[in-house]
């Protein structure tokens, strides 16, 4: 070969090799393309039949679907080895749902879900227009609207004690105003603690560090049971407020951090760009900096939420009944006590708490990819 | 695209200029980063209608003295006069500033979660008052004049680079600037989109827009500028017409920079 060259013909694309296209291709590549690979997905196989085969014959196969009480579910009067005990969760749906919230009132906590759902949908589904008024009417009224339903004691309705709320109920009510509060909070904090004023920055460290710094159970206990020594009888707060508010300052600073990467990953020519327009600083963070810096900090959020809404169950220890705190009160209930009560309704918990985690992270997923577009940097 | 060349090679007497009112006032400005001290006793008076062209070699302070006249960065000691107003601490005189001087920056900044007709509406909406019609029918003027009317529902990285420096100049004008501050403006770009970016900027140095530019195209230089500004080691070093400045360099400093500037 010369050390020149010139070419005369310009190659044309070709299409690609056979071995390159197809499912058997797929599987060769990603599941057996190389010895490690093929030991990795047989262990894998293996570990995926160990634990799902027992689950489908716990949850399905050997589970009893009729019955009205324990004798029921007893292996002695099945005649065969038993499984999930439905019969026990039907009974009992009511409870893990509303708690003891009375049966005929029950219609406020549906017609609550309703609200929020019609709300919600066409906030979820990005098509759709008025955004804007949407999110006003989820994230101002909405919360308005459930309180006055939930609580009662105006239009007729009569007052419900928190005392009596429980299940999911409860479960969703912390995790919504837990969101609802921690968002802005959050937000509050990050951006005070990138403040250039020295006091708002301090101030807004030490509240940040000082409740990521103790644990959620130490928060709800002393909100419950040592605050109403501090405060003046006559500041008494219903104990699902206080547990509300507890729970709302630990999210939003944990919020806060997670917004504060974000605001760290934005590029200072954004800044300087806007400031050069003449944006004030609250104009440039509210349409420059923190819709991109929130959007970088989708996953961290839903991250946040979904460890949120599980942490939920830890009011437990407080007295208050959510959806896991219910369902191990059921445990108590002598007309049900059989071997597998326990396990059907820790599927049946399981069950719940995963389809709403796993559905928040994917919509998570799929609202990232549709805001990537567009701005790949 | 406009490639006419005769209409870009106009020579520099065909510019309007209003030569009595002063655009800019910078008086014994001293800056330091830390210790370092970045400007060094800078005075520039710009006149409207000025056309100021400021080089030198890199980490001269060129970008500093360029971004106090809006106030991006501050001094510690001396006066900024723009436009009339005393630019100081109370954040009034800063926004009554910026309102009326835009900027170009060498990285766009192009606000990348919004569309180009958005980019260049928001600031007339939230700054002036606008309302977003009026806003958009501005923004819709301008990227004609840069000529990319057709980009305005695109994201900034749909577009090439020429193109988002361009709605970064459009994003400026839509605030109907009376001064232009142009910070390196096609140092970022790829060669091949120098020229259209360049030839905006000639455009509008026709219309007599002031403007201040911080900028190794000599040819550029040459063709629009008022007075070439020498800067060193945060020192203006030399400020002349550029016929003289180019030919007749009187510094030692400003002839061994063009000297490896312009081969």
């Amino acid at each position: 070969m010369s050390a020149t060259f010139v070419r005369e013909q310009l190659v044309a694309p070709m299409e690609q090799p056979r071995s390159n296209v197809g499912t058997p291709a797929w599987l060769q590549q990603k599941l057996f393309g190389s010895v490690l690979n093929t030991v990795v997905t047989i262990i894998s196989a293996v570990i995926f039949a160990a634990l799902v085969w027992p689950a489908i014959r716990f949850m399905l196969i050997d589970a009893v679907w009729d019955g009205s009480s324990r004798v029921d579910c007893l292996a002695e009067t099945v005649g065969r080895p038993v499984g999930a005990c439905w019969p026990f969760i039907a009974a009992k749906f009511a409870q893990f749902m509303y708690g003891f919230y009375p049966a005929e009132e029950v219609w406020r906590i549906n017609l609550t879900y309703a609200i929020g759902i019609v709300l919600l949908a066409p906030l979820l589904i990005p098509p759709v227009p008025y955004k804007v008024l949407n999110a006003i009417l989820f994230f101002g009224v909405f919360p308005v609207v459930a309180f006055y339903l939930l609580i009662g004691g105006v239009f007729g309705l009569p007052h419900v004690e928190t005392r009596v709320w429980g299940g999911l109920l409860v479960t969703l009510v912390i995790t919504f105003a837990g969101i609802i509060g921690a968002l802005p909070i959050g937000i509050v904090l990050a951006l005070g603690r990138r403040s250039s004023l020295l006091l708002v920055r301090w101030f807004c460290v030490i509240f940040i560090e000082f409740w990521r710094g103790v644990p959620l159970i130490t928060v709800l206990f002393f909100a419950t049971y040592m605050l109403p020594f501090f405060l003046p009888e006559a500041w008494k707060l219903d104990p699902l407020a206080r547990v509300l508010i507890g729970v709302i300052l630990f999210a939003g600073a944990y919020m806060a951090e997670v917004v504060r990467g974000g605001l760290q990953a934005i590029p200072r020519g954004q800044y300087e760009a806007a400031r050069a327009l003449g944006l004030g600083y609250w104009k440039m963070m509210a349409f420059v900096v923190l819709p991109q810096a929130l959007k970088l900090v989708i996953p961290g959020m839903v991250n946040s939420f979904i460890a949120l809404f599980k942490d939920t169950t830890l009011v437990l220890i407080v007295a208050i009944f959510d959806l896991l705190g219910q369902l191990r009160a059921s445990f108590a209930d002598p007309n049900w006590a059989t071997p597998v009560t326990l396990l059907t309704g820790f599927a049946f918990a399981g069950m719940i708490y995963f389809a709403i985690s796993f559905a928040i992270s994917r919509y998570a997923l799929y609202v990232e990819r549709r805001l990537s577009t567009g701005v790949a940097h | 695209m406009d490639n006419d060349p005769s209409k870009a090679a106009a020579p520099a007497r065909d510019i309007r200029t209003t030569r009595n009112e002063i655009a800019v006032d910078m008086e014994g400005v001293n800056k330091w980063y830390g210790a370092f001290h970045v400007l060094r006793d800078v005075n520039l008076r710009v006149m409207r209608g000025d056309r100021i062209v400021i080089c030198g070699p890199s980490g001269g302070g060129k970008s500093t003295l360029l971004r106090c006249i809006n106030r991006i960065e501050e001094w510690q000691q001396g006066r900024v006069v723009v436009d009339g107003v005393e630019l100081t601490e109370d954040l009034k005189s800063i926004d009554e500033v910026r309102r009326e001087v835009g900027m170009v920056f060498q990285q766009f900044n192009l606000f990348p979660h919004l569309t180009v007709l958005e980019n260049c509406a928001l600031a007339p909406v939230w700054v002036r008052g606008m309302s977003r019609k009026e806003a958009e029918a501005i923004a819709h003027h301008y990227l004609e004049r840069v000529r990319i009317p057709e980009q305005a529902a695109k994201y900034p990285a749909q577009l090439s680079g020429g193109q988002q420096q361009r709605v970064a100049i459009a994003r400026a004008l839509c605030m109907q600037p009376k001064i232009m501050l142009f910070d390196e403006p096609t140092s970022a770009l790829d060669p091949e989109m120098v020229k259209e970016v360049l030839d905006t900027m000639v455009e509008l140095a026709m219309d007599g827009m002031t403007m201040l530019v911080v900028s190794h195209e000599m040819g550029f230089a040459r063709q629009v500028a008022t007075r070439m500004v020498l800067m060193d080691a945060g020192q203006i070093i030399e400020v002349d017409e550029p016929g003289q400045f180019f030919t007749n360099p009187r510094h030692e400093r400003t002839k061994a920079f063009l000297s490896q500037i312009l081969h």
